[in-house]
């Protein structure tokens, strides 16, 4: 593709409504080292990717490949070293966080609270990019908090004290906050990280709904192989700082591959829902 | 869901005014000279319509030039320390932050004795001298508070136990400093030692300082109202409010700024009065809830009602002589104090 031809792109895509959300990663390349002087303790390599509205993408990889640095990056809370990443056409990491959080919501690994609050306080909090700094929710940010807790089923926690409801529940209702924030791009950092499985299969099935019915683009960090092969459109492969590849789970989901990556046997099959399916071998089988 | 609206804090303020009223009487009937309410609702009524003048009984005049300016001043010590707390437990993500423990009172205590020692050789205009003291004290607390944020990072995050620890032996450092100081210089205009280190409200001053107070007060809280949403999402660690809108930088710097001076503001007058700033925000969450935009006025009132009613005990428990009215904050403040730390490590 040509310079001129991604530029006329990115002036149409800016012009289009906020339905059209579209990503798109361009060779972005980051260092990161403690003292300037010295050689950078990490890198991320040249990655590119694009996601389509309504697309879940998840980014796979061992520990210590990249995955967290590259969700940083689209989140614009990190500058590239060099490349770019577009949202709509307008790169991320140079929007206000106002701007920013009005388009882009994050769901962190886990989220501290210092003086527990209700669930739709919680939830509430999600609305503050979209207005003044003072401010006083008005009757349309209490109802769109209330329907993104309808949207995840947690409706029902509402008045319940953020201290008192399970990981589950409280994943649910971080998700429900991103979703009150109406984001054009929805990211999640290892969102299953501390939930059972029933749990983690309700959460990602969630997210596919999600982005269906909201025309969400999501990207989501994990290490849940299957899930990730069960409910992505595209898989954004990482090892030690360097993207391999990026495509749908088939074309990612190869036994050399994936062994080579993650560095353990496998084996690769195709699951009942027709997507590929990982089993991890033990050493002495 | 009932989100916090303008009118709600508007009810839970005024609640807390009619109290700030009743504590303000009940101060000003107190003390080691009694005076009738009717003598004093009729005093009180001539200094409103301007006829200060005819009040000719000397219970007024201790009433009207001695324990009113007292009053005032405790109310303006007491909500310019709770602000200050609510704003430092909120920049800090730490609920013991209170200027007192972390050393940020005697930080300004020190700024202020040392704009007072300096004062005399600056050769500056009555009205620019009067302000150097604040000033020292702001300067003070402003250095502390960045001293304590730097000892209190581990591996570039804020400890909660090392930032307490780093403000406890900062304060104790400091405090040594002034007794130093108190001790070797003998200038006749730094007031005592138990003043810097235990805070009183006994000095009066010159009507423009009040004034002083009022304004600075209302500058700085309003600045830091005008973040309280901000402050609110804050408390749930920095990435997090920056991914959900915040400006962390900016508002970081107006806290930090407003707050170390409504600090000096308090102690260029009174002292490092302890433990205020702790204890009333604390109170005003259990009762009113966490958010920000109510926390922070109510914590204002609740200061100055705090402040007062520990003033008047300290007025009156040992009559005809004082406590220092951080001596009955402290009394109070540090056994709470204990209780919410243990509680926390619970």
């Amino acid at each position: 593709m040509s310079g001129g031809s991604v530029l006329a792109r990115n002036a149409n895509e800016a012009t289009r409504s906020s339905a059209d959300a579209r990503l798109s990663v361009e060779q972005v390349s980051y260092a990161y080292s403690a003292n300037p002087t010295q050689a950078p303790l990490f890198t991320l390599e040249a990655t590119s990717f694009q996601a389509k509205p309504g697309e879940v993408v998840a980014i796979l990889g061992p520990n210590a490949s990249g995955k967290s640095t590259l969700l940083k990056l689209i989140a614009g809370a990190l500058a590239p070293l060099s490349g770019r990443i577009l949202l709509n056409g307008f790169v991320t990491h140079s929007l206000t966080p106002r701007t920013r959080a009005q388009r882009i919501a994050v769901v962190q690994q886990e989220s501290l609270l210092l003086f527990p609050s209700r669930v739709w306080e919680f939830v509430l909090q999600g609305r503050h990019a979209h207005g003044r700094s003072l401010r006083f929710e008005s009757d349309d940010d209490v109802m769109i908090a209330k329907n993104a807790l309808a949207q995840v089923g947690a409706a029902d926690l509402s008045d319940r004290s953020m201290d008192q409801i399970s990981g589950g529940e409280k994943q649910r209702v971080i998700l429900a906050r991103a979703l009150a924030q109406q984001p054009l791009l929805l990211l999640l950092d290892e969102p299953t990280l501390h939930l059972d499985i029933a749990a983690q299969v309700d959460l990602l099935h969630t997210l596919r709904r999600l982005a269906a019915e909201n025309r969400y683009t999501v990207v989501v960090v994990t290490h849940e192989l299957n899930l990730a092969a069960e409910y992505t459109d595209q898989i954004v492969l990482m090892q030690r700082g360097r993207c391999l590849r990026v495509g749908p789970p088939s074309s990612i989901y190869q036994r050399e591959l994936l062994e080579q990556v993650f560095q353990t046997p496998l084996t690769v099959e195709l699951g009942p829902s027709g997507r590929p399916r990982v089993t991890v071998l033990s050493d002495r089988q | 869901m009932r989100p916090v609206t303008l009118r709600r804090i508007f009810l839970q303020c005024s609640i807390l005014v009619v109290i700030l009223f009743v504590v303000v009487v009940i101060a000003l009937k107190f003390g080691a000279v009694p005076v009738s309410l009717y003598a004093l609702g009729h005093d009180l009524l001539r200094v409103l319509f301007g006829q200060s003048s005819q009040i000719s009984s000397d219970y007024g005049l201790i009433v009207v030039n001695i324990r009113l300016p007292r009053i005032l001043l405790a109310i303006l010590v007491g909500a310019s320390l709770s602000v200050a707390g609510t704003s430092f437990q909120a920049l800090l993500r730490n609920p013991l932050a209170d200027p007192y423990v972390l050393g940020v009172s005697s930080g300004a205590a020190l700024g202020a004795i040392l704009a007072l020692i300096a004062e005399p050789y600056l050769a500056l205009s009555p009205a620019l001298s009067a302000l150097l003291t604040p000033l020292g004290a702001f300067l003070g607390a402003a250095a502390t508070v960045a001293a304590v944020y730097v000892l209190g990072r581990r591996e570039g995050q804020i400890d909660s136990s090392t930032l307490l620890l780093g403000g406890v032996i900062t304060a104790s450092f400091l405090s040594a400093i002034i007794t130093f100081l108190m001790s070797t210089i003998t200038s006749g205009n730094t007031r005592g030692m138990a003043f810097w280190l235990m805070g009183n409200l006994s000095t009066s001053f010159q009507k423009s300082v009040y004034w002083f107070l009022g304004i600075g007060f209302f500058v700085a809280a309003g600045a830091i109202y005008t973040t309280a949403n901000d402050l609110n999402l804050l408390l749930a660690g920095e990435k997090e409010a920056m991914h959900l809108g915040v400006d962390v930088p900016r508002v970081r710097l107006v806290v930090y700024i407003a707050a170390s001076f409504l600090t000096g503001l308090a102690v260029s007058v009174s002292g490092a009065v302890g433990y205020v700033g702790l204890i009333v925000p604390h109170v005003m969450r259990l009762i009113f809830g966490s958010d920000h935009r109510t926390l922070l006025p109510t914590a204002a009132l609740g200061g100055a009602i705090a402040v007062v009613f520990a003033d008047t005990l300290a007025r009156t428990i040992v009559a005809p002589t004082e406590l220092a009215v951080g001596a009955v904050t402290a009394i109070v403040g540090a056994p709470l104090f204990i209780y919410l730390l243990r509680r926390r490590l619970a």
